[in-house]
This record gives structure tokens, C-alpha cells and sequence, in this order.
């Protein structure tokens, strides 16, 4: 693309596919179900029925709500910096509604709405934004990690967990979610390349949002695509509209159940946008047409206005529904706010527990030396 | 007793730990059918099958990784890097993601993963078949790194690091392998990590070493106490975390104390020994803390004279050790 420097597009006609301008970039090349006008390309008949997708869009909305709110808890200085998602919703959310309760999920740290979606607590990512210890705790029985955010190293992580699922004969997948720029690491070819020799019921969920902080898509690959690596590790690869959340729910159904059947991997790219920046830390006007960018992705590739024009249409959406929707969702999250905010603070000692399974003796030195300043500290 | 080798006290502990336990497998470059490039997997292809011995892609990154997401689902990996030189492309997910499995999960997943490695030089092989890197890992919290000497502490440790609930980097000293030979039972026995073993009793001056140097350590006491010098010898056995109070135990023993490793000198482990002893024992000591240690230049080169004047060996250990009983 071609941008000036001071973030005013120049020629914001000729905006490349990977960096789209909604309608220029070729539909052909991705599946898509439902198009950002609300209507089908194909039949779901029999796939997705109604309660389903009321699901997908409430879940949807419930994490948009929650972004929002999140960001606003970051400039009111009541939440460290945060990654938001706004805009790749149905990426994280689909793609998470297709697993099963007892799949592994391997999220970065812009993938809480696929965490969330899984069985994350909301408080839990509350917490972990502000900071504490206790914020990327998997629900019990779920197997959720933490956040990666060294970038790609967690691909090999899944390759793991279902190679080893796979030598327990359990029927589950392990599914990683990266962005456009962990492509281009080594763990993540290593990562499609042990997964392919092995065939291990691994996912690799790929979230091209066309940028890697501020390097555009065409810098950071040669490859026209994402998908298209697949086929050099003979696996699958899928190209889908990472912004219909029909089209990311069939993929990743599919991706499970080859999996499970012993099929092996599946790599999935899921062509989105975020909305905002990188980080609350991030300014995108240096580097892209943002307010462009935004507001061209916003009204004609919006995941939930698609699914909502769609959900109009079958008389399954209307205004007060949606306000009831919101109202209930908001709710929620100030009840998980609230949670997180009283939660007990962490105490300066705690950053010395769990490091090791038992604690070593420089540690304990440590943490001793460290209360005996606090025990002197608290007697002035 | 039976007396084996070094290697075939890894072999020994492999097997019989696999055996004991299920969850507990290999992985790496040519461990399979080849049975490792040292013979140290030879046989457990054989006994185990492909799924528990596994021939894995040459990329160490993600022999680690994979080994780690095994180790988080309640496997018991163990994960040999052919060659100590080639752990670094595995660093990013040694000390990113092993090391941080449980502190950043406050406690919720864990890593138990061993990774193996064969390091150190003197066998001609050059500046990538011969490093040390144990010291670049000895300031990673959350890793344990253990670096036995003798075929019983082999076998020990190699249980124990397999047994641990957090990961272990398993440095085993490739001249050792066929060279150093000791009695190992052959029942079930395991050797405590963080615990350094006194190897020879003195009072005129102590030693402090692990691996190879620690052989030519006791070469050089025995020549010594025909002199009449007395060397007390320390093996630390596990690097990190350093064995504190045997430490300052040994070198309060005799007020000196000289260290002992083949890593490069600066940097290296002999450095936070010397720490260790200085915060806790200085007016208990007698001399200034010495060190003999590889030079500070890559190691190590191919031509034999010149990886020759690396390495140490017994004459230079016992130069130095005579030096510093008769300060």
C-alpha cells in the first residue's frame, strides 16, 4: 500500500489484497458462506440451525462488548496495556465454537475472545491484563494455556499436546492460534513440518489481519497466501473469510474432524482486520490509512453486521432484541469486572512462588530478604 | 557391582525409566534406529517401538517445543540435542517456554522435560561437535541443570531429572561416554538434584569441578599426595541451582580453593562458585579463589595441537592445584 507519512492515503485505490479494500480483493481465493451483504452462497441446511448461530452472534457481541469495555479500562488506568481484537471476531469466535469442551487452545495474546469463547473466564482476562499471577488460569477441566506472546513458539507446543493425545488414542485436537507475522518464524515451519511427518490432530489457525504490528502483509511473505504453504507439507490448507463466522465454523468442524478420523493437520487462514491498534501502546496512523482502513472494514466486512443482516432477514434480530442482548451481556461484564477489581491484591512475596515445583534455596533466601525489607518498612 | 561405562548409564537409566513408566519416551535426530549418533538410545527402539523412540525431523526448536506441549499434557519427554553446539536454535523455547511453563501459568501447567545433551571437547571435534553452554542457561530461572561426572551419578541424576516435576538440562560430557567407567547397580536408585558430592577427601586445598576436569582433578590428587599435598574434591554435579552449602562447606575445609571447569573462563560457572564463596566464607579463606578454566576463545579448533592447548588435562590441573596448596 501506499501510504504518506503523515497516514493520509495517497492512493487509496490501489490498496493491495492483503491489505484489502473490501470488494477489491478476490473472493474466489477464499471460502466464504456468508457475504458482508447477509446472504448465503451456500446451503447451511443441516450444518448450522438457528440456536447455533443466535449463539455465534450473542458470543460475538458478548466479546466485542468486552474489548470495548476492556480499552476503556486501559486509559482510565485501571488495566495495564492491551491487545484488542475488535473486527476478528468471528475468526476467534467460530473457530472456537467448532472445538469440543476438552480440546487444547493455544492462544496469543490477542485471542482472548477465542479464549473466552472456549470456557475463559471473563475476570480471569480482566486479571490478566491488570497484571496478576492468577490471570491465565485454565477453567477446571479445560485446557486452555496462557497467552503465547514470544511469537509462533506455541505452534510446536500444540504439535505436542496432540501428539501426545494422540498416544494416549484420545479423540481431541489441539488447536494454535497465530497472526500473519508468526508465519514467517522458524517454529512455525517446524511446527507444520513435524505436525505434517506425524500426522498429529493439530489445527494451526492462522489470523491474517494484515499486519504484523506495522509491517504489511506483501513484506513479510512472498507466498500470495498463507494457505498455500500447506501444500509444501502436504497438509491441508484452507483460504477463508476470516469475517464470516459460517465459513470459519465449517472449516474448523472439518479441521477437527480430519483430525480425529487420523487425517492429520489442517492450516487455516482466516483473512480479517483488526479495527484498532496493535497494542493500546501502538499507534496505527503511523503506518497505515487508518481511519480508511477502519471505516471501509467496518461497514463492508463487519463480522457481526453480516451475521446480524443475515439473522434480521430469518426474524431471528431485531433492535430490542439486540438491547436486551447488550443489556444482558453488560451486565456480565460488570459482574466479572467487579470480580476482577476486588480481587486480592497480589503481595510483593508471591513473585517468588512457582518457579520451580519446590523452591530452591537462593529463592527462599530471597523472598526472605525481600519480607525483611517490608518487615522494616511496615515498623516505620 | 557391575562396572559400566558413562554411556551406558544413560542407556541404563532410559531403559529402565521407560519401563517403570509409560509416560516417560525419547525423542531426538538419529535416537531411533540409529540408536543415537553415541549409541547412548542403542536398544531402546528395539524394545520400545517408533512411538516411544522417536526419529524426529532434524529442528531442534521443535524437538524442544514439541517435548514441552508433551511434558504440559502429563508426558515424561526426554529429548536429546545431538550435540550441546546445537541446543541453540532450541534456546527460544528452552528458556521462553520451558522455563516459564509454571511461573507464568501461576502454577496451573508444568514442564517435566529433560533435554540431553552431550557437550565438551577433546575428541576432535571442532568448534560445532565440542562447546560448553551450560553457563548460558545457569541465570534461567525455572531450569535445573545437572552435569554429572562418574556413571553412578549418571544413572542417579539421569532418574531423578526423568522423576522431576520441572525441566532439567541434562549435560552429559561426550569424552566421558567410553573413557570413564564405575560400578552403577543395577537396581533402582536415584541421585538428588541440587546436591554436590565430595569425590576425595583433603586438607590442603580444595577442588571444586564438574564433568571431564573433575576426572583430571582426582588424576592430579592422587600424583599430589605422593608430595604430600592433600586435595579435597568437590563435584558439583548440579550447576543450577548451585549446591550452596556444600560449596562453602568444602572451601571452608581448607582456605583454598581453586575451581575447575573446561567452559571458556569468563562467564562461566567458576564465576558464581567464586560468588558464592566470597559473600558467604572470604575471612575463612587462606588464598585468593583461583580458577583454571578454557580460554576465553571459541570452543574449540580442529587442529589437534591447538585443541590440545584448550583442553586441560591432568598436568595443568595438577600444575595449578600444586601452585595454590603452596601459597
Amino acid at each position: 500500500m501506499s501510504v504518506s507519512i503523515n497516514g493520509l492515503p495517497e492512493q487509496a485505490g490501489k490498496l493491495k489484497a492483503n491489505t484489502p479494500v473490501p470488494g477489491e480483493e478476490n473472493t474466489a481465493e477464499m471460502y466464504q458462506v456468508l457475504t458482508p451483504e447477509g446472504e448465503l452462497r451456500e446451503s447451511i441446511e443441516g450444518k448450522i440451525d438457528e440456536a447455533l448461530m443466535l449463539r455465534m452472534y450473542k458470543n460475538m457481541l458478548r466479546v466485542r462488548m468486552f474489548d470495548r469495555k476492556s480499552i476503556i479500562l486501559q486509559r482510565q488506568g485501571r488495566m495495564g496495556t492491551y491487545a484488542p481484537f475488535e473486527g476478528q471476531e468471528a475468526s476467534q469466535v467460530g473457530s472456537a465454537m467448532a472445538l469440543s469442551p476438552h480440546d487444547w487452545l493455544f492462544p496469543t495474546y490477542r485471542d482472548h475472545a477465542a479464549a473466552i469463547t472456549h470456557g475463559q473466564m471473563m475476570f480471569r482476562v480482566f486479571l490478566y491484563w491488570m497484571g496478576h499471577m492468577e490471570g491465565s488460569i485454565s477453567p477446571e477441566g479445560k485446557k486452555i494455556m496462557p497467552p503465547c506472546v514470544p511469537i509462533a513458539t506455541q505452534t510446536v507446543h500444540a504439535v505436542g499436546t496432540a501428539w501426545a493425545s494422540k498416544l494416549k488414542g484420545e479423540q481431541s485436537v489441539s488447536i494454535a492460534y497465530l497472526g500473519d507475522g508468526a508465519t514467517s518464524e522458524g517454529d512455525f515451519h517446524e511446527s507444520l513440518n513435524f505436525a505434517g511427518v506425524y500426522k498429529v490432530p493439530v489445527i494451526f489457525f492462522c489470523q491474517n489481519n494484515g499486519y504484523a504490528i506495522s509491517v504489511p502483509f506483501e513484506k513479510q511473505s512472498a507466498s500470495k497466501t498463507i494457505a498455500q504453504r500447506a501444500d509444501a507439507y502436504d497438509m491441508k490448507g484452507v483460504r477463508i473469510d476470516g469475517n464470516d463466522i459460517f465459513a470459519v465454523w465449517l472449516t474448523v468442524k472439518k479441521a477437527v474432524e480430519r483430525g480425529i478420523k487420523g487425517e492429520g493437520p489442517t492450516l487455516i487462514e482466516a483473512i480479517t482486520f483488526r479495527y484498532g491498534a496493535h497494542t493500546t501502546a501502538d499507534d496505527p496512523k503511523k503506518y497505515r490509512a487508518q481511519e480508511l482502513l477502519s471505516r471501509e472494514w467496518r461497514e463492508k466486512r463487519d463480522p457481526l453486521k453480516r451475521l446480524q443482516l443475515f439473522l434480521q432477514k430469518k426474524g431471528l434480530w431485531n433492535e430490542i432484541m439486540e438491547e436486551q442482548w447488550l443489556k444482558e451481556i453488560n451486565i456480565q461484564i460488570d459482574e466479572e469486572l467487579a470480580k476482577a477489581e476486588s480481587y486480592p491484591k497480589s503481595k510483593p512475596g508471591d513473585m517468588f512462588t512457582h518457579v520451580y515445583a519446590e523452591m530452591p534455596w537462593h529463592i527462599r533466601e530471597q523472598q526472605k530478604e525481600l519480607q525483611n525489607i517490608l518487615d522494616k518498612e511496615g515498623k516505620k | 557391582m557391575a562396572v559400566i561405562s558413562y554411556i551406558d548409564a544413560v542407556t541404563q537409566a532410559l531403559r529402565e525409566e521407560m519401563q517403570r513408566d509409560k509416560r516417560v519416551f525419547v525423542l531426538g535426530e538419529d535416537v531411533g534406529v540409529r540408536g543415537g549418533v553415541f549409541r547412548a538410545t542403542n536398544g531402546l527402539y528395539e524394545e520400545f517401538g517408533e512411538e516411544r523412540v522417536i526419529d524426529t525431523p532434524l529442528a531442534e526448536s521443535a524437538i524442544a517445543g514439541v517435548a514441552i506441549g508433551a511434558a504440559a499434557y502429563g508426558m515424561r519427554p526426554v529429548a536429546e540435542m545431538q550435540f550441546a553446539d546445537f541446543i541453540m536454535p532450541a534456546v527460544n523455547q528452552i528458556v521462553s517456554e520451558a522455563a516459564k511453563m509454571r511461573y507464568r501459568s501461576n502454577n496451573d501447567w508444568h514442564c517435566p522435560l529433560v533435554i540431553r545433551a552431550p557437550y565438551g571437547g577433546g575428541v576432535h571435534g571442532a568448534l560445532y561437535h565440542s562447546q560448553s553452554v551450560e553457563a548460558m542457561f545457569n541465570s534461567v530461572p525455572g531450569l535445573k541443570i545437572v552435569a554429572p561426572s562418574t556413571p553412578y551419578d549418571v544413572k542417579g541424576l539421569l532418574k531423578a531429572a526423568i522423576r522431576d516435576d520441572d525441566p532439567v538440562l541434562f549435560f552429559e560430557h561426550k569424552r566421558c561416554y567410553r573413557l570413564i567407567k564405575g560400578e552403577v547397580p543395577d537396581t533402582d536408585y536415584t541421585v538428588p538434584i541440587g546436591k554436590a558430592d565430595v569425590k576425595r577427601e583433603g586438607e590442603d586445598l580444595t577442588v571444586i569441578s564438574y564433568g571431564l576436569t573433575l576426572h583430571f582433578a582426582l588424576q592430579a590428587a592422587e600424583k599430589l599426595a605422593e608430595e604430600g599435598i592433600s586435595a579435597h574434591i568437590l563435584d558439583l554435579r548440579t550447576l543450577y541451582p548451585l549446591d550452596k552449602e556444600s560449596i562453602v562447606e568444602a572451601a571452608r575445609k581448607t582456605g583454598k580453593v581453586l575451581i575447575i571447569h573446561e567452559d571458556n573462563k569468563e562467564g562461566g560457572i567458576g564465576g558464581e562458585v567464586a560468588a558464592i564463596i566470597a559473600e558467604e566464607c572470604l575471612f575463612d579463606l587462606d588464598a585468593p579463589i583461583k580458577r583454571l578454566a578454557g580460554p576465553d576463545i571459541p570452543a574449540m579448533p580442529y587442529s589437534p595441537p591447538l585443541e590440545k592447548f584448550f583442553m586441560l588435562n591432568p598436568e595443568k590441573v595438577m600444575v595449578a592445584m600444586r601452585d595454590l596448596a603452596e601459597f
